[in-house]
């Protein structure tokens, strides 16, 4: 167990290095520099600029002090807006953070019961209706499901405002991220559901009198959850990657607005920290829910 | 008991008492037919594919779409990228016209006795026809979708059936490869070199044929290549260990053939079919991506349309013209809740876990 822990963590540590390094040199290779020589008033004022930022150092010693500042949490300033990236990060995370901890709670509760009441209600109407109703929410992209629920809510029933800092209406950026990934557990929670109803020991249950809900509650979902839990590292990635468009179309002032605007405006600096602070946080959360698959995972536990 | 009672037979001699046989009659003969051919994996899988409705149903819209996305420029006479002209004149009234309406100078041209082709999905703010728009972005987004399969097969089947193989030390580093390129998260990365790539591409191509492709459409294609097959060289992989096991390779290898030789003819044609099936699952994978992408305005460069800038597009304006985001929405629903359907009911036919 501990070995696997241990090698798992490696395994992380190692990735986050190598997204720096990949979004470091990447951002690098791409040709001009922040302050171009056309641009630029004075070769003094040039040279001063260049040693001011590290630029005249070579790329390797420059990778070094940018490994170095961002453990200390400063990642340079935005070339739009001249701010510290570390308190624009900070500051539309803590939105983001929101909207995405309430997408993934709305993806896992319905899921799970709508996947269960599908599995125990199987070839009946509830279990087709469950089922077509989350393919075809798999088949939309969250842009899409964003601007028409933006188009038909907002602007056409008027029903819930749209978004300002002033007045912030979570709902529908919520339904928009969650509708995927709780379709997508739907569907997983009714297969390993009906896979663990075949066991064995569901028939032992039930031979031996075990009420029903106890059966399902005790024996059979505990054992059905465990797919789901090795599919909350991907959820959270779709929903941070997920988070860039459904916050652009509800005009968020979230991290994922603030990429998007980074990408449009080419501001390498705001790229690359947001990239690294996704990437980070993806990774972490693929460990967590490793970890937590090995631990809860019944069968692995005496090896 | 005396043996010398009996006449003395010999055994190998046609002692046959043939009042004993009657011909066979028709019906015998039918038992000894054969009732069935004998059927491949593969055949199976698709026999009971195509007793499956809904994949039967989305495999026919597929291929709607696609007759569709081909025959509709031969039809339609107007351009993706051309104002609407009418009577060879560039008509500045047609914009932003609603579906199926005519502009101010075609009714008057109407009025007079010409004939004008339907916009059938209306026209955009520079007077172009939506309709055709629509049909080239379905044509970008399912060429991305399918050349970007073909590159991750390409890739994966190569190193898969390389590190699957050979085995050993070999296999163990090309998986450590696999595993950490595995754990980066995708699409930041997709964004991060469709970002770093065009800059950089576009001054290497400007001049080539593909400069005419545009860079971010070769970005999405690097991209796709550098890091989308792991998942196809892993299955790659899997399948070939245990085809490697049967006798005929041993045999293959006992008559001398070389590995090459052994995995192009014996290993490869086995595994075809899971390869099959994952990429018919990849190709909506492509097209979500390659329309996120060009949502977030990484995706193909305009005046070429694709699905998902036709959507960005159409949110400035989304109150007044809101058909405008309803088309190229519906087209990609459409395209890629056939192709999930048709990659569950090729799961359901070739996997045989689940056959009852």
């Amino acid at each position: 167990m501990w070995k696997y822990v241990v090698k798992r963590i490696a395994l992380a540590i190692v990735t986050i290095f190598i997204i720096i390094t990949i979004t470091f040199f990447a951002m690098n290779a791409i040709p001009g520099g922040p302050f171009q020589k056309e641009k630029s008033p004075l070769p003094a004022v040039q040279a001063v600029l260049e040693e001011r930022f590290n630029l005249d150092k070579p790329l390797i010693v420059q990778f070094g002090l940018y490994l170095r500042n961002m453990f200390r949490g400063d990642f340079g300033i935005s070339l739009k807006t001249g701010r510290e990236i570390s308190a624009i990060i900070g500051e539309s995370f803590a939105i983001s953070a929101k909207i995405g901890a309430a997408a993934i709670i709305t993806a896992l509760l319905p899921g799970l019961i709508f996947g269960s009441a599908a599995a125990l209600m199987r070839n009946k109407w509830p279990d087709r209706l469950i089922i077509f109703s989350s393919t075809v929410f798999v088949s939309v992209p969250s842009f899409v499901l964003a601007t028409i629920l933006l188009l038909v809510f907002s602007l056409k029933l008027g029903w819930v405002p749209v978004w300002s800092i002033k007045n912030p209406s979570y709902i529908l950026p919520i339904v928009a991220l969650a509708l995927y990934p709780m379709s997508y557990i739907t569907r997983l929670t009714k297969s390993s559901m009906l896979d663990v109803l075949n066991q064995d020991y569901i028939r032992t249950a039930r031979s031996k009198g075990v009420a029903e809900r106890w059966v399902i509650f005790k024996h059979a979902l505990r054992n059905a959850l465990l797919p789901v839990i090795t599919y909350l590292g991907p959820m959270a990635a779709y929903i941070l990657t997920g988070s860039l468009v459904v916050e652009t179309v509800f005009t968020i002032g979230g991290l994922g607005t603030k990429f998007v605007s980074g990408i449009t405006n080419r501001d390498y600096p705001m790229i690359m920290a947001t990239t690294i602070f996704l990437a980070v946080l993806m990774v972490i959360m693929t460990l967590l829910s490793d970890l937590v698959y090995k631990l809860v995972d019944p069968k692995i536990k005496f090896e | 008991m005396e043996s010398g009672k009996l006449p003395k037979k010999n055994l190998l001699s046609m002692q046959i008492d043939l009042s004993k046989f009657t011909p066979a009659s028709d019906e015998d003969k039918q038992q000894v037919d054969i009732m069935r051919e004998s059927t491949t994996f593969f055949r199976d899988g698709m026999r009971k594919l195509f007793k499956n409705p809904l994949a039967v149903a989305s495999l026919a819209a597929l291929l709607l779409i696609i007759i569709a996305i081909f025959v509709a420029p031969l039809v339609c006479p107007y351009g993706y990228d051309d104002m609407i002209e009418v009577n060879g004149v560039r008509d500045r009234t047609a914009k932003n016209l609603p579906p199926m309406t005519y502009s101010e100078n075609e009714k008057a041209f109407i009025a007079e006795g010409g004939k004008v082709f339907p916009h059938f999905f209306g026209t955009d703010q520079l007077c172009r026809d939506y309709f055709i728009r629509v049909v080239y972005a379905t044509r970008v987004s399912l060429a991305v979708g399918l050349f970007a399969s073909i590159i991750v097969l390409i890739i994966g089947l190569t190193y898969g059936a390389i590190s699957g193989y050979f085995g050993g030390k070999v296999d163990l580093i090309m998986m450590r490869i696999v595993d950490i390129i595995y754990s980066l998260p995708d699409m930041l990365m997709i964004i991060l070199l469709a970002v770093v790539l065009d800059p950089i591409l576009g001054s290497a191509l400007s001049g080539t044929v593909l400069a005419s492709l545009g860079t971010n459409m070769i970005s999405i294609f690097v991209v796709f290549g550098l890091l989308y097959w792991v998942s196809e060289a892993r299955l790659v992989r899997g399948q070939i260990l245990s085809i490697k096991e049967n006798d005929y390779i041993m045999a293959a290898k006992a008559m001398g053939a070389k590995s090459g030789r052994i995995i192009k003819r014996h290993v490869l044609p086995n595994c075809m079919s899971v390869i099959f099936i994952s990429i018919a699952l990849q190709i909506p994978a492509a097209i979500f991506t390659e329309s996120f992408l060009s949502f977030v305005g990484l995706g193909v460069q305009a005046p070429m349309p694709s699905l998902g800038s036709l959507a960005n597009a159409a949110r400035e304006g989304l109150q007044s013209y809101p058909y405008k985001l309803v088309f190229p929405s519906l087209v990609i629903c459409f395209i890629v809740l056939s192709f999930n359907l048709l990659g569950d009911g090729l799961r359901d036919a070739f996997d045989p876990k689940l056959r009852r």
